[in-house]
């Protein structure tokens, strides 16, 4: 079983009176209400925190692609990859990921992708997101009727660039390149492992399964709702007839470890509520640009996670109501176990995304929450799956060939 | 009554749903963002002198064929095939919003194959002043509130249709969302597509109707549009929104013959 650190990076500071006063957190959120000053405290006190949640023995430190967005301020996640990729060297780096049909031309993620596997050493995790409907329809503006085929053109595209050996000219509907020819190429052969997020489009299940692909649902709802889209994907996979190794899926879960149930409340409530309230306060007419979601999807009943379905479900919930509903996993280290066990094994999934900063959660109980889930939750389920082989995580140089970052001026 | 006829183009890469009625000169509506699912009772006041035929668009309602067309220049050809398929020679053509815009592309791109032009609120240019509500950023109730004059007496008047059952509603979000799909393939993020390069070469009489009222296009196009169309006249609607036919048919009915005639 594979536990993976993942970052939102959201913004702090924003208004108590937030979601009154504005009409979303996302695509049109104003940006005189971002203080760069303390942008520059929490870029930095979030990437200490996954180089400590890498020293702490999680697999891997994932980032993500937002754009206009005060919950996640990555609008590049290589770029806070590429400096993982220098203070840490176990971890594998998940870069969950880039919204290829947004590049323009997409090689540019070949490009930088095969930048942070030659750096790291070859312990990329390539994501391939279509992207949220705020991100790549209202802010990046992309056309909702064209953007799967454009996502998979792109997909094509880089797939050959990192593949094939010599110059190749690409004669696409969305991009002409006379002359593809990627430098530098990954460590990783014949790429790194391509993991899909998704959530927006049932194509997508057999898409991932026919390629041999590990499928994520980027779940802020919790396993009990996530349950619905993993089905779908394990019933997908089912119907390929391929095996259905776990280590094929991966969930996001929120989750929160203090000493005593009680302790738990007491230090992650408002952090939650913060979380909940002001960072998924998006305008429901942001949720879903029309077309983005395929007929087929609409017609199978698939709700946006952020529409106003979703909205109201989470209307006026407070802690309690999260824990029940599942949306966080919460307690005692052994709550905590024994809930994720379980979650693990419903959704038969061999990587589990752990959402442990959320809101304006501080350092100290980041790296409490940190630290107590990796000695007092990780190891305890860690042998989980262990009949299975997971071939969707990087195989990075040995230990003796990765180089170390060495003090300017030095030499080893 | 009118009559409804499917009509196959291009070996049938093309579906496209018709209803067509009257007897006379030929007079084609192309329908805006809300689609077409059946002969619209307004046009009814132009039978008696016109053989009036309404295709409903592809990506709307059961029509097919949206996968061959990527652009403006895709639609116009393929309405100019579409005219000549029904054995329309020179029909006038009234567009709505989108069909607006597109009966505006076409004649512009063929000034011959047009007689006379009603353009109502049509799409196609952006001004940064007053850029109109983002019809594809609002929900469905949203839209009801903006989309017309007086939203109270739209729904009083059955012009918004309200799902009642389950499967109704099921079948509104699914009409709904490939409608703006449709509409969005062509006019995302922004409406501009370079008609204002294209416009002057539109020969072709010109009226363009706006609701005073209307939130979508607002009325200060109508000035924009008029200044790029040679010898086009204005005719503004009281007491109407995006839809002025719908809105005020009697009004909007008598302004359009008028310039016909």
């Amino acid at each position: 079983m594979k536990f993976h650190w993942f970052h939102l990076m959201p913004y702090q500071e924003l208004p108590k009176d937030f979601s009154e006063k504005y009409h979303s957190v996302w695509v049109d959120v104003p940006s005189h209400l971002f203080d760069p000053v303390a942008g520059h405290r929490f870029y930095n006190e979030y990437l200490d925190e996954l180089e400590f949640a890498a020293e702490s023995g999680f697999d891997g430190i994932c980032v993500n692609e937002h754009h206009q967005n005060a919950y996640g301020m990555m609008p590049s996640p290589n770029i806070m990859a590429a400096s993982l990729a220098r203070t840490t060297s176990k971890a594998a780096i998940v870069v969950l990921g880039n919204s290829i049909a947004l590049y323009n031309p997409p090689i540019r993620v070949a490009e930088e992708f095969g930048m942070l596997d030659v750096i790291s050493g070859g312990r990329l995790v390539a994501g391939f997101p279509v992207g949220s409907s705020m991100d790549v329809n209202y802010c990046y503006g992309a056309t909702p009727a064209t953007l799967r085929e454009k996502y998979r053109e792109a997909h094509d595209l880089i797939i050959r660039a990192w593949t094939e050996p010599e110059p190749f000219a690409f004669n696409g509907k969305y991009t002409q390149l006379r002359y593809v020819n990627l430098w530098p190429r990954p460590i990783q052969k014949p790429h790194p492992p391509i993991w899909v997020p998704g959530g927006g489009s049932i194509e997508t299940w057999s898409w991932v399964g026919e390629r041999d692909y590990q499928y994520s649902y980027l779940s802020y709802s919790g396993y009990k709702r996530g349950e619905d889209v993993m089905k779908g994907y394990w019933d997908a996979i089912d119907h390929l007839g391929v095996d259905n190794n776990p280590y094929r899926g991966g969930f996001l879960q929120l989750v929160a470890v203090a000493d005593t149930d009680a302790q738990a409340e007491k230090l992650y409530s408002p952090h939650i509520d913060y979380f909940y309230d002001k960072c998924l306060h998006i305008a429901p007419g942001f949720a879903d640009a029309p077309g983005y979601r395929t007929v087929a999807t609409i017609k199978a009943g698939l709700q946006s996670q952020f529409g106003s379905q979703a909205r109201s479900l989470r209307a006026g919930l407070k802690w309690k109501d999260y824990i029940d509903g599942g949306f966080v996993v919460a307690g005692s280290p052994a709550t905590v176990r024994e809930q994720l066990k379980d979650v693990i094994e419903r959704l038969h999934v061999g990587h589990l995304m752990l959402l442990l900063h959320f809101g304006d959660l501080p350092r100290d109980k980041t790296l409490h929450n940190t630290d107590l889930f990796a000695r007092e939750v990780m190891p305890h389920l860690k042998g989980m799956w262990s009949e299975w082989d997971d071939k969707w995580f990087p195989q990075s140089l040995g230990e003796q060939e990765v180089q170390q970052p060495a003090a300017a001026g030095t030499s080893r | 009554m009118a009559q409804a006829k499917t009509i196959s183009l291009r070996r049938g890469a093309f579906k496209i749903k018709t209803w067509s009625a009257g007897s006379g000169r030929p007079l084609l509506y192309l329908h805006g963002i809300d689609g077409l699912n059946g002969w619209p009772s307004w046009l009814d006041g132009f039978t008696g002198a016109w053989r009036v035929v309404a295709p409903q668009q592809p990506g709307f309602g059961s029509s097919t064929g949206l996968d061959h067309l990527e652009s403006f220049l895709d639609l116009s050809l393929f309405y100019l095939d579409l005219i000549e398929a029904l054995g329309m020679e020179r029909p006038a053509i009234i567009g709505h919003g989108l069909g607006g815009n597109i009966a505006a592309e076409l004649a512009a791109i063929n000034p011959h194959a047009v007689d006379k032009l009603v353009l109502v609120a049509p799409t196609g240019l952006w001004n940064d002043e007053d850029p109109g509500v983002d019809v594809f950023a609002i929900t469905e109730p949203e839209m009801t509130k903006i989309a017309w004059h007086d939203p109270e007496g739209a729904v009083k008047r059955g012009l918004v249709k309200i799902p009642k059952t389950d499967n109704q509603k099921r079948a509104a979000i699914l009409d709904r969302a490939k409608a703006l799909s449709t509409a969005g393939k062509f006019l995302w993020p922004i409406p501009d597509k370079g008609l204002d390069r294209r416009a002057y070469r539109i020969t072709a009489p010109t009226l363009l109707v706006w609701g005073a009222s209307d939130k979508i296009v607002p009325p200060s196009y109508a000035p924009l549009f008029r200044k790029l169309i040679a010898g086009s006249k204005v005719v503004r609607i009281p007491r109407a929104g995006h839809s002025p036919m719908l809105e005020q048919p009697g009004r909007f009915v008598a302004a359009v013959k008028e310039f016909l005639t």
